[in-house]
């Protein structure tokens, strides 16, 4: 057991921790967050996406007791139902999830990788290392293929995302 | 309420709600976290231990010796459960394997044994120490080899043979004859299997992702020896299912074996590396379709015969049964091979049947087509039946087949199609388009449903019918809010809980129909209670506006509830219109691919479905269905395959980074258009079903496109670069 403490969605959490719960379990298990979902718990399928200090990782594939002093913010500290982050908002608009399990781990991604375009971080498909990609629907594509949906609710999911970014898919 | 005789007008037919393209009811739930799925149920009860699975490391033979106590001593362990303390289970009817193995072990990775301990990582860390020796017997892995000794199944379509085949095919001035393999598939829902149990004395309670919660309940019941009325299920959110949660799965049962050896609940998920060995698969299929026409492209014989393998008992994939509808032609032969091999159970999988068949069937027609030197629609239109080959004198309800291929024709741009495959080059791609005919048949089945009216005119809908991302919660609640005349912010749907009525469940594209059919026979049930209860005549009685009205009298619909509420229940059962119609849906299917002229690479740039499916409940959700199918089919086109190890009999990818499925770059934006129908023999809906319809035929048009693209025909599931890269024109 191990002692760590982190501030998830904005609140300061302390927890007496095996050392190998991963931050997932830590938050579906220990804090009862259960929005972030376990799809494959290694690391495959972008379920558990979460953002630590404004990144986007896999949580399942990190440990809890590394996270000392990190910001973490899960799908439940975007927004609530009636009171909805823009991004939840687009996917329930354009349809962009079915069963529901890869969702808040394709919200969580596609907000950060809006945030990463804006940073100016490349991708696999940006023609130019050097040059600010644009907000494509190639490079939002390419960018959320961590996060699988076996229900295929892609196309809608592509659309919602460059609603928010305020581009056309 | 009977459903014996075509429907006629009713309160549907205002499409005020139902036909809406309403955004689903549970996004908000979905999207923001909050819907529960089954192993996050921290609410229903306290002190929930964890359950880790231990499955065979042998595909068939038996244990001789399982070594537990150093697990036991572990850190945090409760219990371990395995067969030989389980006590007597018997089998649910429709498992073909027992979920739990031991001393028999029937399949790779069958569960053998449940670690119980406080914690995940106890359970998980005590799993790793629980020793079992093995003896290996001889084992059937490879379909190719076992397929010579394939026999006719007892179960599902017997052999049908129509006029003389054999005769005909000999006569036929054009013949076609070519065998096509399908592989093994996983469904590779998002969601683990997952279940939590709690007994109460000898009651059980299952909170788990189930699609059939009827036969979850009576299976279990029937595998743990209690009355049907000592179990509960409870699955309102279901994380994906395709088939593989239609059935009772080793979570639920070792979840409630495991809670009553720990004495208290218990919850387990199978690991995302159990699942393609422990639970179900679609089972690979070797097909040989022969093909007799005259030189007016009119099929004159068809032939299709299907292999498969399964565990003793277990059935067929159905691959033949679309061959039996979908074209005219007066001699036929078609009919299912059945192998014992002993790798994991082969069961349903979205469509099945008719996706792989389709797969192989439409590349088929595709090849014909090009051999009698005609357009691959023209060729289709040529085919074209009213009614089953099979029986003349019984006509499809509907089908409009002919009309989706060429209304997506026109759409897709199907006269640039370049006649000459391999010709349209752009840079370094090569560019095809592809045609298929999708099929799948619409099945009803009898579905119930309850419904409330309180006294603030709220209507609250009581089923077992499930939502696996389907929008079963949404149709359900447009139903209720048509047939009484209330809007959709006074409609709440309750589903997935055995003691709701039975339904008709999630499966075989039957749920949209018959799920809200049963919610419209409730509803007429309350409406006429409602009428009653106000003193109106109810053949004259309107519901609009949170009003019922009746000549000149009106009241608020709350107002017959009364501070008592009012309660109405009905199950909607079907005549034999099934019989006298041939109920079917249909699509066409386009697709657009690029193929890299030196790698092989195989890009899918346009997609198109055109779909006659009934009446569309919801357009939005129903739309989300067919291109999530679509995707699906993409995926079986070009990357799906569990891998056999034949050797030592199991499915050596069983994990989703070596088990391929599209991703997000993989999919481009999809096209859906629904021709305008309502089906009257179908249901008091109109409607059908589209979410296995979505899937029917597309890998065969992405195989066909690639073709056009190339000149090149795979005729072996997936279509990987592999197949692709020697007869390349670009390559070395």
């Amino acid at each position: 057991m191990s002692h760590v403490s982190f501030t998830v969605n904005g609140e300061r959490r302390q927890l007496d921790i095996d050392t190998r719960t991963t931050l997932l379990d830590a938050l579906r298990e220990h804090l009862h967050l259960t929005g972030s979902k376990k799809g494959c718990d290694h690391g495959q399928c972008g379920a558990c996406t979460a953002l630590v200090n404004g990144r986007r990782i896999n949580t399942c594939l990190s440990l809890a007791v590394m996270h000392e002093g990190d910001e973490v913010t899960t799908i439940e500290g975007l927004g609530k139902p009636g009171d909805l982050h823009p991004m939840q908002a687009a996917f329930v608009k354009h349809d962009g999830y079915q069963c529901g399990y890869c969702t808040p781990g394709q919200i969580c991604s596609s907000v950060a990788v809006l945030k990463e375009i804006e940073a100016g971080i490349p991708s696999h498909v940006s023609a130019d290392l050097n040059a600010k990609p644009g907000v494509t629907a190639e490079e939002i594509r390419e960018r959320m293929s961590g996060n699988i949906c076996r229900c295929g609710a892609y196309s809608n999911i592509v659309e919602a995302i460059s609603e928010v970014a305020g581009s056309q898919a | 309420m009977k459903f014996d005789t075509p429907a006629t007008t009713n309160p549907i037919d205002q499409l005020k709600v139902v036909g809406q393209p309403l955004d689903r009811v549970d996004g908000p739930l979905k999207t923001s976290g909050t819907a529960p799925y089954a192993y996050e149920r921290h609410d229903v009860v306290a002190n929930q231990a964890y359950g880790y699975v231990v499955g065979a490391a042998i595909a068939k033979g038996r244990i001789t010796g399982m070594a537990l106590d150093a697990a036991r001593a572990a850190p945090g362990v409760i219990t371990i459960v395995t067969a030989e303390t389980a006590g007597k289970l018997d089998k649910g009817k429709r498992n073909a394997a027992t979920l739990f193995g031991g001393p028999e072990v029937e399949h790779y990775h069958q569960a053998v044994a449940l670690v119980v301990a406080e914690s995940f990582e106890q359970a998980r860390a005590a799993a790793q120490l629980v020793q079992v020796d093995y003896a290996k017997a001889e084992g059937a892995y490879d379909l190719a080899a076992a397929k010579q000794a394939g026999v006719e199944p007892s179960e599902g379509s017997p052999d049908q043979k129509v006029g003389d085949f054999e005769a005909a095919f000999a006569a036929a001035p054009v013949q076609f004859d070519r065998t096509y393999t399908t592989p093994d598939q996983s469904h590779a829902m998002m969601e683990p299997h997952a279940s939590i149990a709690a007994w109460e004395g000898d009651k059980v309670t299952v909170w788990t992702s189930n699609q059939m919660v009827d036969w979850a309940t009576t299976d279990l019941a029937q595998t743990l020896g209690l009355p049907k009325e000592q179990v509960r299920i409870v699955s309102p959110y279901i994380g994906g299912g395709f088939g593989g949660k239609l059935f009772l799965r080793a979570d639920t049962l070792l979840a409630a074996l495991g809670a009553r050896a720990a004495k208290r609940p218990v919850k387990v998920a199978l690991t995302r590396p159990m699942m393609a060995n422990n639970t179900t698969h679609r089972p690979a299929t070797i097909q040989r379709i022969r093909f007799g026409a005259g030189r007016d492209g009119k099929l004159t014989a068809i032939a299709h015969e299907s292999w498969s393998g399964n565990l003793p008992g277990g059935e067929p994939e159905d691959a033949i049964q679309q061959s039996r509808l979908l074209y005219a032609g007066a001699n036929r032969l078609t009919g299912n091979r059945l192998a014992t091999l002993d790798l994991p159970e082969g069961n349903a999988m979205r469509a099945p049947g008719e996706t792989p068949g389709l797969m192989a069937l439409e590349i088929a027609m595709d090849e014909m087509a090009e051999q009698l030197g005609l357009d691959p629609i023209e060729f289709r239109v040529r085919n074209d039946t009213q009614v089953d080959p099979a029986n003349p004198d019984r006509p499809f309800s509907q089908r409009q087949l002919i009309e989706c291929l060429r209304q997506g024709a026109e759409r897709f741009g199907w006269d640039k199609r370049a006649t000459k495959p391999g010709s349209r080059r752009e840079g370094r791609w090569l560019v095809g388009i592809g045609v298929a005919a999708g099929f799948r048949n619409s099945m009803s089945m009898p579905s119930g449903a309850r419904v409330r009216l309180d006294a603030a005119g709220v209507v609250t809908v009581e089923t077992d019918m499930t939502d696996i991302g389907t929008g079963s919660y949404t149709i359900i609640a447009q139903t209720a809010a048509e047939m009484m005349g209330v809007g959709m912010d006074k409609v709440v749907v309750r589903l997935g809980d055995s003691s709701f009525p039975v339904s008709a469940g999630s499966g075989g594209q039957w749920g949209a129909n018959s799920s809200t059919a049963g919610v419209y026979a409730a509803c007429v049930k309350l409406r006429e209670a409602v009428a009653q209860k106000l003193g109106f005549n109810s053949a004259d009685t309107a519901f609009a506006d949170g009003q019922v009205r009746a000549g000149n009298r009106s009241a608020p619909l709350g107002q017959a509830a009364g501070e008592g509420g009012l309660v109405a229940e009905d199950t909607i059962e079907y005549g034999d219109l099934a019989k006298q119609y041939q109920q079917s849906t249909f699509a066409g299917h386009f697709v657009e691919v690029a193929v890299d002229a030196a790698t092989g690479e195989v890009r899918v740039r346009r997609m198109l479905a055109v779909c006659a499916a009934g009446r569309i409940l919801n357009p939005k959700s129903a739309r989300s269905q067919v291109i999530g199918a679509m995707t699906m089919g993409v995926g079986g086109a070009l990357m799906e395959e569990l891998a056999v190890d034949k050797r030592h009999g199991f499915f050596v990818n069983h994990d989703l980074a070596t088990y391929e499925v599209p991703v997000h770059a993989d999919i481009p934006h999809q096209e859906v258009v629904f021709l305008e129908e309502a089906d009257a023999t179908s249901s008091p809906m109109k409607a059908k079903g589209v979410g296995e319809l979505g899937l029917c035929g597309v890998g065969a048009a992405v195989a066909n496109a690639i073709h056009n693209a190339t000149g090149l025909r795979v005729r072996e599931y997936p279509i990987t670069l592999d197949k692709l890269l020697d007869r390349l024109p670009d390559a070395a």
